[in-house]
């Protein structure tokens, strides 16, 4: 009788607490239906007056849509780099002592306590020195510096997991390291992979200050483009509720790959 | 695990060390070159050695701002850990399609980019158009974030505790699922109460994933820019100005770069003290750590 009660109270609490996190996205949801004169005339639960007439817009927008589609090219192209280079990296560090390891590891670490704010110019006249500035490519590196930590972190924590024997084996069998490496070894991690694959571009995708100040038009992101919704008449809020709640649909799709391995890749594979 | 000593270990590590090199190194060092110059233009420049470092120390603005920002962060740290461990102990412990659902609805907030976090706390506390604002103002309470500067740091204070308390529960809760269930079991045998399940399995093991937790929510909390910056704009007056706001505001807005550079070295050292002096601290018991481990060993061998 008396667990019951607990976990009638546990339940009560949980809804409670998704609750306040669902709400607040709920009115922008809601927000993206309704006309501008409705949003501002009175306080609704519901649409009144059901319209698709802001997502018309940004789907017939150029400048609207190509905001996405840069913003997915330079979040994949992030994702990619962070992972061709993390995962030798990772293995290393979970195989190997070498010269200098421990302090290499910790100023990769140091490079995730750096404020983006901090990076700001230096980017900024580096890629401009180098031709880079306004490409995907100049934002895809510069979330580098933040995501390759991170995905050397999770992935050395998922590598510790598989027992070194494995590696032998193959070895004796006569693999040779390339081959052991992708056809053997990367099955193995595989969620470990999926898992800082999701971190990778969570952090490439949610992040605005970079990604703005290292672009103007060509690879213009869609958070940048956001801004245009302040105009001269005050801001127009259907637009920006749409606009708001498209950018939050790919992360759906992607936590939902990883939904089973998401508590384990939470601990950055250490638990 | 033993580990081999290979310095070949050093090619696998390479192609990542040139990549995160020419991101950090390179835009570091023009940092620290411009935090001790005063540059005119191209071919202009003055070394001044650490006079900026004096100005950015003595500017009171600063100051401010660096208060806010350690209230800021503590406060953030105060409520988001314990709520996101009370999360993780609500939540389901069986795998099936419900813990996934809860899993995915709590990960949420954390999938939203930062931008469209300030914009949905922007138009949700509207007093006008706004839920939560309307609900507040509705019980009576005079609450207006744009103009009332406590209103505004409260607010971005709630924005925040909803954006990031999912990672520490989603982090709690790893942990809490790497439990064996002997553990539970031995303390339903000695008739534990619930709360010295909690003070002495549940918090013990939960140790490593709250560093973590601690860690990154001090670090993010304390490079905090984009949802303020949209939320409040800083204002009203400086009230929810941060730390990264002022930076930002000095580099790009005055471009004063040389005080903008000597402020970013700064910034990042207090960054990297106050995040070492939480990690040695909250790692400090190892000894305790490491018999209680080789306890824990034996009992899972035997």
């Amino acid at each position: 009788m008396q667990t019951k009660d607990m976990s009638m109270r546990k339940l009560l609490g949980l809804i409670l607490y998704i609750s306040f996190i669902l709400l607040p996205i709920y009115w922008l949801l809601m927000m993206s239906f309704k006309t501008n004169e409705e949003i501002l005339a009175q306080l609704t639960l519901w649409p009144q007056d059901f319209t698709f007439k802001n997502y018309i817009t940004i789907f017939t927008d150029s400048t609207w849509y190509m905001g996405y589609v840069n913003s997915m090219i330079y979040v994949v192209l992030n994702t990619a780099i962070t992972l061709t280079v993390a995962l030798p990296a990772a293995y290393a560090f979970s195989r190997f002592k070498f010269v200098g390891d421990k302090h290499l590891f910790f100023w990769l670490l140091s490079n995730r306590m750096a404020p983006p704010a901090v990076f700001l110019l230096p980017f900024f006249q580096l890629y401009s020195s180098v031709g880079l500035f306004d490409t995907h490519l100049a934002v895809a590196l510069a979330h580098c510096l933040f995501s390759i930590p991170l995905a050397v972190w999770i992935l050395e924590g998922f590598m510790s997991g598989v027992p070194k024997e494995i590696d032998e084996t193959a070895f004796i069998d006569g693999y040779s390291f390339g081959r052991f490496f992708i056809k053997i070894f990367l099955p193995m991690i595989r969620s470990g992979i999926g898992v800082t694959a999701f971190f990778s571009f969570m952090f490439s995708w949610v992040e605005l200050l970079l990604a703005r100040t290292l672009t103007s038009v060509d690879a213009k992101p869609i958070s940048a483009i956001m801004t245009r919704t302040v105009g001269a008449a005050g801001i127009d809020w259907g637009l920006l509720a749409a606009a708001g709640v498209l950018t939050i649909i790919p992360g759906i799709l992607v936590i939902w790959f990883v939904r089973n391995h998401v508590a384990k890749g939470f601990a950055l594979g250490r638990v | 695990m033993t580990k081999l000593r290979n310095n070949k270990a050093w090619w696998l590590v390479l192609p990542m060390f040139v990549l995160v090199a020419f991101s950090a190194i390179i835009p570091l060092m023009t940092v620290v070159n411009y935090s001790v110059q005063d540059i005119f233009d191209q071919n202009t420049a003055y070394f001044v050695g650490v006079e900026w470092y004096q100005e950015v120390l003595r500017d009171t603005r600063l100051h401010d701002s660096l208060i806010r920002q350690f209230i800021f962060s503590f406060s953030v740290l105060v409520i988001e850990i314990p709520l996101g461990i009370l999360i993780a102990l609500l939540m389901p412990k069986t795998p099936n399609w419900k813990t996934s659902l809860v899993l995915i609805l709590l990960a949420l907030p954390l999938l939203i980019p930062w931008n469209v976090v300030g914009t949905i706390w922007q138009v949700f506390a509207r007093g006008d158009i706004g839920l939560f604002g309307w609900a507040v103002n509705a019980l009576g309470i005079d609450y207006n974030y744009t103009s009332n500067s406590l209103d505004a740091w409260l607010t971005v204070l709630l924005m925040d505790v909803w954006h990031w308390t999912p990672l520490v529960a989603l982090l709690c809760y790893s942990g809490l699922r790497a439990i064996p269930n002997a553990y539970y079991q031995a303390a339903q045998i000695d008739r534990a109460s619930r709360w010295a399940v909690f003070r002495y399995i549940q918090l013990p093991r939960l140790k490593s994933v709250l560093v973590i937790a601690v860690l990154l929510r001090f670090m993010d909390s304390f490079m905090i820019y984009t949802e303020p910056f949209v939320l409040t704009g800083g204002g009203p007056g400086n009230a929810t100005t941060f730390l990264s706001q002022s930076l930002t505001q000095m580099a790009v807005g005055q471009f004063d770069l040389g005080p903008a550079a000597a402020f970013s070295l700064i910034y990042f050292l207090i960054v990297l003290l106050v995040s070492w002096l939480f990690f040695t601290t909250l790692t400090y018991e190892r000894e305790d750590t490491a018999q209680y481990k080789a306890v824990q060993h034996n009992e899972g061998g035997s």
